[in-house]
């Protein structure tokens, strides 16, 4: 498959790719990485890795610690640079980018921590309007996105509550609604249910899946817990008549197209495709990263 | 990484924190908000244990001088000496050290908590500068309030001289006072003024870069506002030195 310029009309934003000796149109993946690596010191993080993320889809990444899950997030946010390869936002390759390229890059893309990372000394409200305020908006159109974030994830009650006063599953709730703030086309989860109790954990599943299901959000969900995968890979979200949310099962007859799953090791990718084919994989490794023995 | 590199490595960090957050001051946001908060809680926050070391520092040159004067017979240039010493010297010096030990750990400890909790990042994230946002913000506040403090240091020390010149030594207050007068030269006071500037410099460069450097956890975060603290008053203290030097020759005063 070689690579053809992209298409000048903003319009389609397609690129011409070469398949089979004939050439079709395929969408510019939301991120893309071409054959990165990265190393500290003598110790290899990233070993050639490539992959993309198509528009409106998840890509779960699974791995153990210290795999290199959490790098490819922060490369995608520039906050790493690879040592080679190259990495792209939306068909722009930002590896040489400096910051103020980088910021205009962030804007569009949402970033949830393992621990929320919220501000410890602003209330939750100035922590979701963070982007707002900094954008100088009027406030009471911060207030209206701010309540419109929080409503999405459940919290409009803390909305006056600091950081110390929420529990870890709300700091991280928080955190998505942080995220969220206008409306990132990208949004990258960082092990966010790590520590968590199931239910809560479910609770953060179900905000990822709404995201990608109801408002065509790509990210990248990165985790090591199997029932994470279970959820995000086998239900998706619908909106009935009343406009509430409700969660179906794919069953067996269904697969979803949205939802790929990548699992990293010492570096390398060992493993991409859908949750069926990596549950069917005979590689030792990987059998015993989902039973768990 | 051996001592000579490692040094130059953070030499030439430090320099480039300066270098950006000088920049941060080109483009808007500028976060004045951000500053008058720092310049509150570094100047307002400080003034207290200011006044208390420069007032019995001002007394304590009284209370080790006078009985050599008196032995000369010169008690009526007991106010000079306090003068000279705190308002070139020691008042410079003392109230800096103090901000370091108050303010730069407060930094340091600060923003190294911030970088272990991922909130640099998210900030990043976030599309801020945390350079911008935190640093910029820190070192003009420091830049504005040192030689603010350092005025109310020199001044409670001269009061806290006279204090112990009359009481402790019967010293008549208005030949203290014109002591003080005639003893203080304005060379004194643009030194006295020029030192606090670099100062509040050094410390917030130190302190902002030590906290932004943090690894390790919460271990991590008292290392690094430990190592603020130490290397922000030893800087200090040796660019006082060389400060000194330079403002003699630029001055030309045959006092410094």
């Amino acid at each position: 498959m070689s690579f053809f310029p992209k298409d000048n009309s903003e319009q389609t934003e397609l690129v011409l790719y070469e398949t089979y000796g004939r050439y079709v149109e395929q969408p510019i993946p939301a991120i893309e990485f071409r054959d990165v690596e990265l190393a500290f010191d003598d110790q290899v993080i990233l070993d050639k890795v490539s992959f993309s993320v198509r528009r409106g889809e998840t890509k779960i990444v699974l791995g153990g610690s210290g795999t290199g899950k959490s790098t490819i997030i922060n490369l995608i946010l520039g906050l790493l640079k690879p040592d080679t390869g190259q990495v792209l936002v939306e068909g722009e390759d930002i590896t040489g980018f400096d910051d103020v390229e980088l910021m205009r890059i962030r804007e569009n893309i949402g970033m949830v921590f393992q621990e929320g990372a919220l501000f410890d000394s602003l209330s939750v409200y100035d922590n979701v309007a963070y982007r707002l305020h900094e954008e100088n908006l009027d406030e009471d159109e911060v207030e209206h996105e701010v309540r419109r974030m929080l409503n999405f994830v459940g919290l409009e009650d803390a909305i006056d509550k600091m950081p110390s006063e929420l529990s870890g599953g709300m700091r991280r709730r928080v955190g998505i609604a942080r995220a969220l703030v206008g409306n990132p086309g990208i949004v990258l989860f960082d092990e966010p249910t790590a520590g968590l109790d199931p239910p809560t954990a479910r609770t953060m599943c179900e905000l990822a899946i709404k995201l990608r299901d109801l408002e065509d959000v790509s990210s990248i969900f990165v985790t090591h817990e199997m029932n994470n995968l279970d959820y995000l890979s086998s239900e998706y979200a619908t909106l009935d008549r009343k406009g509430e949310v409700h969660f179906e099962l794919e069953g067996d007859k269904l697969c979803l197209i949205n939802t790929e799953v990548m699992m990293l090791r010492n570096g390398k990718i060992i493993f991409s495709g859908k949750d069926e084919q990596l549950r069917a994989n005979e590689d030792p490794y990987i059998q015993r990263f989902i039973r768990g023995k | 990484m051996n001592p000579v590199t490692k040094f130059l490595f953070e030499l030439q960090e430090i320099t480039n924190l300066l270098w950006r957050s000088i920049k941060g001051l080109r483009k808007s946001p500028r976060y004045f908000d951000e500053i008058v908060r720092q310049m509150d809680l570094i100047g307002i926050g400080s003034l207290a244990i200011v006044i208390l070391t420069g007032f019995f520092t001002g007394g304590v040159i009284i209370l080790q001088s006078y009985p050599t004067l008196e032995y000369y017979g010169a008690q009526s240039n007991a106010g000079q000496g306090v003068a000279t010493g705190l308002i070139r010297e020691l008042g410079p010096v003392l109230t800096a050290l103090m901000v370091a030990g108050r303010v730069g750990s407060a930094i340091s400890a600060e923003l190294g908590s911030m970088v272990v909790s991922q909130q640099i990042d998210a900030m990043r994230a976030l599309g801020t500068s945390p350079v911008r946002k935190l640093v910029t913000p820190r070192i003009i506040a420091l830049l504005v309030t040192l030689p603010l403090l350092t005025i109310a240091g020199d001044m409670f020390g001269l009061i806290g001289g006279g204090v112990v010149a009359k009481q402790l030594h019967g010293l008549d207050l208005n030949i203290y006072i014109s002591s003080v007068r005639t003893g203080t030269q304005i060379s004194d006071l643009i030194a006295g003024m020029a030192k606090p500037v670099i100062f509040g410099v050094i410390i917030g460069l130190i302190s902002c870069y030590k906290g932004l450097t943090t690894k390790g956890g919460t271990v991590g975060v008292g290392v690094s506002t430990t190592q603020a603290v130490v290397l922000s008053s030893i800087m200090v203290i040796i660019a006082d030195f060389f400060l000194s030097k330079i403002l003699q020759s630029v001055i030309g005063s045959t006092l410094f």
